[in-house]
């Protein structure tokens, strides 16, 4: 009786360690097993055609496309990095980097990279700067994102202003959001949100200031930083745009839609999501922003980074080459998700939505300037309604406002 | 969690009445405890140790002592995410005599009692990101359907959602529809163990309904209304997923000053890969919980009647 109790007991064992040897090890032999995590499920049909094509390649290569959802996305990854079990592949963004990189996190693909022949002149020149970390190479930029004015054909013509062009200035601007502006049709010229990246930070960089200054301290207290705020909080104390508290109800890009806004300066991952609506699309405009002192853009763009935890480092350095290589992004450029980063490849982007003249996104890499990072940049950029709400409310005044965020953005630095 | 009832009454057995030896009994639960301590005391040994270091994002952490502690008392935001937990919780407890009433009321309906415990359940089982998407609706400022009852009879409506002065009661009044359905479950159940002829010895006597109510119902219900107070403040003090699913939208500038105490966990910890602060945070927030149970569970003996 007792042995047969103590033999089942071992054959639940043994029966248990092999369930969890199956759940790692990956079915028949050799077969590697890479997952590619992602947050994107409009980007998803193009990830897998992607994953596809790599396994065509590399036969005894499984790759895995995971999408988890925004909010949980960073959450995920953090925790599966500090317990040994991330996704091998995954997609990184600028502010997030430096924490990873610095933590160890992320496999060097360097020599991989130079055994390839990877040319990296191939990619904007900008947006590696924003993964620059000196020797080590930390993967390939995999698409990239500039700003520009989305405007609606149809609230233009109604209000007799003249579509925006390449030769718009602020004022250009200032003076058309406050004719198109009609309140009692619930209409507003523009979408003035805080918003850094297709925002404030582009209209800073146009009039000659900096966020983040050479010297790595803030310097959004300059007058030329200033100035580049005042585009926009002058926007809302002129009445052209929803309030604050309006576009915390509905989001801007939402307004765009709805046809409540006229103008709303911001990124080409908008895109697909405007050409997807059948109604609105035949109205929507695309306009170089317009010029302060000089032109900027804000660049951003996603790595296809790989987990230094990986154990199959060799096969995910060839997986994260080809991902962020010439197929892939045809690949991601012919369905229309994102702009992909190869150089030559735009075109396939362009082609997927001819009515849009998308052309605008490709010709502001020239003006381009990579998301300022520094530090706990999500510490830093996460206190910037605090501070600057009170000049977007009127409150303050800008330079104000940006005075007092500028010492707290220092002191967040100095930590 | 605390415990949900008092431990029954001990029972001397004779000895040996669970066989030859003890330590059979201790490997019985082994499967339970091993389950337990590793996914609940062990994470939380490790939180607690966390929360006396200095973390980089990655990699082991440095000891500081008590620094995050005293960090945190001089942070700001900490006390006002305190403040908005507390204001939340007091608006939840709001919820527990609504419960009270609503379940007696049911109880008194014959017919379709299912019905309208299913209605009160919908919310506990609904996705939070459908429950998010129809309150924001309702709360929107320009074209909301709050603001919109409100102006018929002249009202002003308000920003409920986007103004930080409102968020965290509105976020409530969403708080306290979502706990109706479990509270009424529990509650229900309370009232089910009522002996009927109560009530008809009591209408008998020229009992009212409401006299009924509060000389038999209360009274006899008052165990299951205690449990219901007490699950509502641990959960309350822990609310996180309102704050996240209605305010963290792109543009929202609410969400700054409406932050609770978990949600301040989350984007140091998870955010801004400060998981020693983080951890303080969450020490600070299990004393008060505990804290706030040890004293209901004192102020018991004054209200609750345990036939």
């Amino acid at each position: 009786m007792r042995h047969s109790k103590r033999r089942s007991a071992a054959a639940a064992v043994a029966a248990t360690a092999l369930v969890l040897a199956g759940c790692s090890g990956g079915g028949d032999g050799d077969e590697v097993t890479l997952t590619y995590a992602t947050w994107s499920d409009d980007q998803k049909p193009a990830m897998e055609a992607i994953a596809e094509a790599f396994e065509a390649d590399h036969p005894d290569v499984d790759v895995e496309v995971q999408v988890l959802p925004w909010p949980e996305y960073w959450s995920t990854l953090q925790v599966g990095a500090a317990g040994r079990t991330a996704p091998d592949a995954f997609w990184m963004l600028a502010d997030q980097f430096p924490a990873y990189a610095e933590g160890g996190q992320l496999l060097d693909i360097a020599d991989a990279v130079a055994d390839a022949d990877v040319d990296l002149s191939a990619y904007p020149e900008s947006v590696m700067d924003l993964y620059d970390t000196g020797d080590a190479l930390y993967g390939l930029p995999k698409d990239f994102d500039t700003n520009a004015v989305w405007f609606n054909k149809a609230l233009f013509d109604a209000a007799g202003v003249a579509y925006p062009d390449d030769t718009w200035t602020w004022e250009d601007a200032r003076a058309a959001a406050q004719e198109l502006t009609d309140a009692d049709a619930g209409v507003w010229g523009i979408a003035a949100p805080i918003d850094r990246q297709g925002g404030y930070y582009n209209s800073i960089y146009q009039a000659g200031g900096q966020v983040i200054g050479d010297d790595g301290k803030a310097a959004i207290d300059t007058p030329e930083a200033v100035a580049g705020i005042e585009f926009w909080t002058r926007m809302q104390a002129d009445g052209s745009s929803p309030t604050l508290q309006q576009l915390s109800d509905t989001e801007a890009v939402q307004m765009f839609m709805d046809g409540k806004v006229a103008m709303y300066f911001s990124g080409s991952f908008w895109a697909q999501r405007l050409y997807g609506d059948e109604a609105l699309r035949p109205n929507v405009g695309v306009a170089p922003l317009p010029m302060g002192e000089q032109r900027a853009s804000m660049i951003s763009g996603i790595l296809n980074a790989g987990y230094a935890g990986s154990e199959h480092p060799e096969e995910l350095a060839e997986f994260l080459i080809f991902a962020s290589g010439e197929e892939a992004a045809r690949l991601q450029g012919e369905s229309g998700a994102v702009l992909p980063a190869y150089d030559g490849t735009q075109q396939t982007w362009l082609d997927a939505m001819p009515e849009f003249d998308l052309q605008v996104f490709v010709d502001a890499v020239e003006y381009s300037v990579p998301l300022p990072i520094a530090g706990n940049a999500a510490e830093w950029t996460g206190l910037e309604t605090e501070y600057l709400a009170p000049a977007w409310n009127g409150e303050q005044t800008a330079a104000e406002a940006a005075a007092a965020y500028n010492a707290a953005i220092d002191e967040v630095l100095a930590e | 969690m605390t415990a949900r009832t008092a431990p029954p009454p001990a029972r001397r057995r004779r000895a040996g009445g669970l066989g030859p030896s003890p330590w059979w009994g201790y490997a019985m639960i082994a499967p339970a405890f091993i389950g337990l301590a590793a996914l609940y005391l062990w994470p939380f040994l490790k939180t607690f140790a966390k929360s006396f270091m200095d973390t980089p994002a990655f990699g082991p952490g440095t000891w500081t002592g008590l620094d995050n502690y005293t960090d945190l008392l001089g942070d700001g935001d900490f006390w006002q995410a305190f403040g908005n937990s507390g204001i939340y919780t007091a608006i939840l407890l709001l919820g527990v005599p609504i419960a009270t009433v609503l379940a007696a009321l049911i109880q008194q309906i014959s017919r379709g009692r299912a019905v309208y415990r299913v209605l009160y359940f919908l919310p506990v089982v609904t996705l939070p990101v459908a429950i998010s998407m129809v309150w924001r609706f309702i709360y929107n400022g320009d074209f909301g359907l709050l603001n919109w009852v409100l102006s018929l009879f002249g009202v002003q409506g308000q920003y409920w959602v986007a103004d930080d002065a409102y968020a965290i009661y509105a976020i409530g009044v969403v708080g306290i529809w979502m706990s109706l359905g479990v509270n009424l479950i529990i509650l229900g159940a309370g009232l089910q163990s009522i002996p009927p002829e109560l009530y008809e010895a009591s209408s008998m006597d020229g009992a009212g309904r409401v006299r009924q109510f509060f000389k038999i119902t209360l009274p006899l219900l008052s165990p299951s209304v205690f449990l219901v107070t007490v699950l509502t403040v641990i959960s309350a003090l822990q609310m996180f997923d309102l704050v996240f699913v209605m305010l963290r939208s792109v543009d929202n500038t609410a969400l700054d000053g409406s932050k609770t105490i978990v949600y301040l966990f989350y984007e140091k910890a998870f955010v801004q890969f400060d998981q020693g602060y983080g951890a303080a945070i969450a020490v600070v927030l299990l004393l008060v919980i505990m804290l706030a149970t040890v004293l209901q569970f004192r102020l018991q003996r004054r209200w609750v009647f345990y036939d």
